[in-house]
């Protein structure tokens, strides 16, 4: 039998005219599960460098991309242009959408290892990194994760009605790009909020939040903060928002000194800071909104409320930082000074951590999946035994850190492996794809929604938005997405 | 990455490697994956007599990729980096089709001397270029070097990917 050599598959990616070799490709029957940026460069990759590779992508949620519709915040548009380049990789004649397929509960890993020659798991991370302290489960407490979910609009949130009425202070725990975010959605003026995607239950709650104060709490310093610029800037800016920043604070240590000197990204962040803090009014405009920057403090533990189960506070710990003599990374440690924050909303926002499915050894402590260079591993030893055929890209394969085009070059290595391994034997197309999954979809009455479906949900939420001067106006409950999506 | 200034090395080839219609300045949202879609067939010379391209200024500019293969094109005054290599099939993304919002167009500028004629990055490139895989000196990102003569016969070269990619732990170059 006559193989197909990878050299005649592959096509170099660069200048070229794509030029189909004159043999017919052998199919490659491919299952990708996760549309968001991991999922989707992955697919446009697999598409780019293999002829005969056919695939399908599965997603939970009816609509596809992931973080990019559920979790960049609705005043940053720009930043979910990139959906357009994945429409047009799901357009691919080669190229399936599956939407509201849940791995694990509609459909099983190994039964998906069955009907394809490569699986590739890019489905993120859709839990949260808990802290772990007394309190923790008190009313009024949420993660970042689901408060952004909520104002996005993702049909799991659209009943988690947040109380933004009950307190003037909300807490946020992490000072990331997504604290930001959620600090820059409470603060911004409702009115500049009324032009965006943001889900309409959570303008409405804005409208009504009685939330002048919010204070944004890392465990180290401005000089290890893990926000970046571009949302400093921003958050610095905002409209009616007075900055409180302790100039104590900003002082650096020579051991700061080296931090900033090795990093272009850290140094910038701090001179943001420093300027914020040397700028900043001794008294806030009365009616002005806060902004506290609360550096060097933990969260010891959360405080209830006299006669209900709702927070009213949160019991920091002052720290001070220590150096790993291994890593040279500076952590935080408690110095025993405690005090107390008052607040009726606090969000955690302290890193999100992925689920594991049946059938996939899963590394619990760090919330990934082991792999090398996105070959998934059997085992997590030091002799390590590969699944065949089964992949993984994005936060799964590397943890919930980066930007969207990190993944651009995850998948690439990813990719890299799968191609490697086609060329060497290690998998062996010879599954027969998309109609079995099609076959045990509709064997057990599965409404799977597809790329027609998602346009019609697409189209659907442009016109509402239309009518209200806004892109697009989402639809946030799961049965109404069906009913649109079905026709 | 080392940077290169050898001034003495910027020869540039005449032919002209564009197949594709240059329009008059407008950027085609053309998309960088349209190797994914039938090519548009379109000669060179029809190009060439077309009334828009005729009267515009044009300059010449070579992309070199990560792997040292070098593609010379020719861009209209007036046209982004990133435009101009969407309209002649080379390989930078657009993630957010130069809106300021990503870094995934980066190119890094051969020769210091071009480097230096183009304007100062504002902060909102700079705040995108922190984020670039591959970061160096001459690094800018390709939808804000736009094309003016003093810049025909400029270089630029496409960022390896870096094997080490995870946003915190990566380290760019100290500035």
């Amino acid at each position: 039998m006559q193989r197909v050599s990878i050299s005649q598959l592959l096509r170099k990616p660069t200048w070229g005219r794509h030029v189909c070799p004159p043999s017919s490709s052998r199919s490659l029957h491919v299952c990708v599960v996760g549309s968001g940026p991991a999922g989707f460069y992955t697919t446009e990759k697999i598409l780019k460098y293999h002829n005969g590779a056919k695939i399908d992508i599965v997603d939970r949620l009816p609509t596809p991309f992931g973080l990019v519709r559920s979790g960049v915040a609705p005043d940053h548009p720009e930043t979910k242009i990139v959906t357009n380049q994945f429409s047009r990789v799901a357009s691919n004649e080669r190229c399936s959408f599956f939407g509201n397929v849940s791995l694990g509960r509609d459909i099983s890993l190994s039964e998906i290892r069955e009907i394809y020659d490569i699986v590739v798991l890019a489905y993120g991370a859709e839990s949260d990194r808990i802290l772990n302290v007394p309190g923790e489960n008190l009313l009024g407490i949420h993660s970042a994760r689901e408060f952004v979910w909520w104002y996005n609009g993702h049909p799991d949130c659209n009943n988690m009605s947040p109380d933004l009425e009950n307190t003037d202070t909300a807490v946020i725990l992490g000072q990331g790009n997504v604290a930001l975010d959620v600090a820059r959605i409470l603060l911004r003026p409702t009115s500049e909020l009324e032009t965006t995607d943001i889900a309409d239950h959570a303008l409405e709650a804005l409208y009504k939040s009685s939330i002048r104060k919010v204070c944004l709490v890392g465990r180290r310093g401005p000089v290890q903060a893990a926000c970046t610029a571009k949302e400093l800037r921003e958050i610095l800016g905002t409209k009616d928002l007075s900055i409180h920043i302790k100039e104590c604070d900003l002082s650096s240590s020579s051991a700061d000194e080296e931090e900033l000197k090795n990093s272009r990204i850290q140094r910038r962040v701090y001179e943001l800071f420093s300027k914020a803090s040397a700028s900043r009014h001794p008294h806030s405009i009365s009616g002005q909104k806060e902004l506290h920057f609360v550096f060097f403090r933990r969260p010891d533990r959360f405080l209830p409320s006299l006669y209900n189960s709702k927070v009213r506070g949160v019991s920091i710990e002052k720290t001070s930082l220590a150096e790993d003599v291994g890593s040279g990374k500076r952590y935080a440690v408690g110095t025993g000074q405690f005090e107390d924050l008052d607040a009726g909303l606090v969000l955690k926002s302290i890193g999100y951590k992925s689920v594991s499915v049946p059938g996939l050894t899963f590394d619990e402590q760090r919330g990934v999946v082991p792999n090398l260079k996105g070959r998934v591993l059997k085992n997590n030893s030091s002799h390590p035994i590969l699944e065949d055929g089964l992949y993984v890209a994005g936060w799964l394969k590397r943890g919930p850190t980066g930007i969207i085009a990190t993944n651009l070059y995850c998948a690439e290595e990813t990719v890299g492996s799968i191609l490697e391994d086609l060329e060497k034997g290690a998998v062996r197309p010879n599954r027969h794809g998309r109609p079995g999954l099609v076959q045990a979809l509709e064997g057990r009455g599965i409404q799977y929604v597809t790329l027609s479906g998602w346009e019609r949900i697409d189209l659907r939420e442009k016109a509402e938005g239309n009518l209200r001067n806004r892109p697009r106006t989402k639809i946030t409950d799961w049965a109404e997405l069906l009913r649109v999506a079905n026709g | 990455m080392h940077l290169i200034t050898s001034s003495t090395q910027r020869g540039f080839l005449k032919r002209d490697c564009s197949p594709l219609s240059v329009t008059s300045g407008a950027y085609l949202r053309r998309p960088f994956s349209h190797y994914l879609w039938p090519k548009r067939e379109c000669s060179t010379s029809a190009v060439e007599n077309s009334v828009g391209s005729e009267t515009k200024e044009k300059i010449t500019v070579t992309f070199v990729d990560k792997d040292g293969e070098e593609k010379v094109i020719r861009v209209p005054v007036g046209m982004s980096m990133l435009e101009a290599a969407h309209e002649n099939d080379i390989e930078l993304e657009g993630a957010c089709e130069g809106s300021l919002a990503c870094s995934t167009c980066h190119v890094i500028i051969m020769d210091v001397d071009y480097y230096n004629r183009l304007e100062d990055p504002t902060d909102e490139e700079n705040d995108m270029l922190d984020l670039a895989f591959g970061l160096c000196e001459t690094s800018r990102l390709g939808c804000q070097v736009i094309a003016k003569p003093e810049l025909d016969g400029m270089r630029l070269a496409l960022p390896a990917a870096t094997r080490n990619f995870a946003v915190d732990g990566y380290v760019p170059k100290p500035h």
